[in-house]
């Protein structure tokens, strides 16, 4: 007999928690206020505008360093996300585990489109080679309009040592 | 350049630092300036932690150092640029930062055209010799002039 679907509360409680176990460990990340959003395994991280992250008061427009760091912290907790997703579906995670060890970041090159507006950012992060050493992310940042990027990044990670 | 010309410049680029909101957020301390060149201090602070596992500085924390540190050095170019936005800033993280450690990030301009600053930079913690990153970039120089 074919196995019942898990009801959708537990299966969405499941993601968030583990999720939340990866976001909320980094004091940058909160540092920053940054938040995920996700669907599915689609996440899209959130900078809510902050006047500490302004980087030329005049124009006035978001520190390029902000942007970095923003893209950077995408990069990392959607690769981490990649890596952890099997295992926290096959309910191998829980409260009680050992803390999900981060990628560490080799190289990280930003491209800045156009100055970051004093609104709220997002950004995207698309996996392109998921090694068991390495990793390649690219991640682009838009703010009103998803069509125009602002700034967008590509890194070259070192994988967390995983058993098996 | 004159003392008086180059007195002028120094004060711009210091303040040029000290009104940046996220740079004041991060503890940043400019101790050097002057010629396409900067110095840039930050404090060790747990709120910059990327690896609570190790306690060791986020990436992006140095990355946002590095750029404020190599914008610095074109504002303090002879040729007097009057703003500066970055175009890319290529970072490598050669090791972790000791947790606890200050991390010193220095730049230069090693060549700028009328329009572009061409910068490198290191940061390194209390052992100098072995640098934590390096960075290269491109940066606008803002002349006031006709775009």
């Amino acid at each position: 007999m074919a196995k019942r679907p898990e009801p959708v509360q537990i299966v969405k409680q499941r993601r968030d928690a583990a999720l939340q176990r990866l976001v909320g460990q980094v004091p940058y990340i909160q540092f920053l206020g940054i938040e995920f959003e996700r669907h599915g395994d689609e996440l899209t991280a959130v900078m809510p505008f902050s006047e500490q992250n302004i980087g030329n008061p005049m124009i006035p427009a978001l520190h390029g360093g902000a942007t970095a760091a923003f893209l950077e912290v995408a990069a990392i907790i959607e690769l981490s996300w990649a890596m952890t997703w099997e295992d926290m579906e096959a309910g191998a995670i829980s409260d009680d585990s050992p803390r999900i060890l981060l990628p560490k970041t080799i190289d990280f090159t930003v491209d800045y489109l156009r100055s970051g507006l004093p609104r709220d950012a997002y950004a995207r992060a698309r996996v392109n080679r998921l090694g068991r050493r390495y990793a390649s992310v690219h991640v682009e940042g838009w703010q009103d309009n998803k069509s125009r990027i602002f700034a967008q990044a590509t890194g070259h990670f070192l994988m967390p040592a995983r058993d098996g | 350049m004159s003392d008086e010309t180059k007195a002028r410049q120094e004060l711009i680029a210091r303040s040029f630092i000290e009104a940046i909101p996220h740079a004041r957020a991060l503890g940043m301390n400019l101790t050097e300036i002057g010629d396409g060149r900067a110095t840039i201090t930050m404090a060790y602070d747990k709120k910059l932690v990327g690896d609570p596992e190790t306690g060791v500085i986020h990436g992006g924390a140095v990355s946002a150092l590095m750029d404020t540190c190599s914008g610095a050095a074109v504002m303090a170019h002879p040729t007097g640029p009057l703003g500066t936005a970055t175009i890319d800033l290529r970072i490598d993280y050669m090791r972790s930062a000791k947790p606890g450690d200050t991390i010193t990030a220095t730049a230069e301009c090693y060549h700028v055209t009328r329009s572009v600053a061409f910068i490198r930079a290191t940061a390194t913690d209390a052992d100098t010799s072995r640098p934590v990153a390096t960075a290269t970039g491109a940066f606008t120089i803002e002349t006031g002039g006709a775009k």
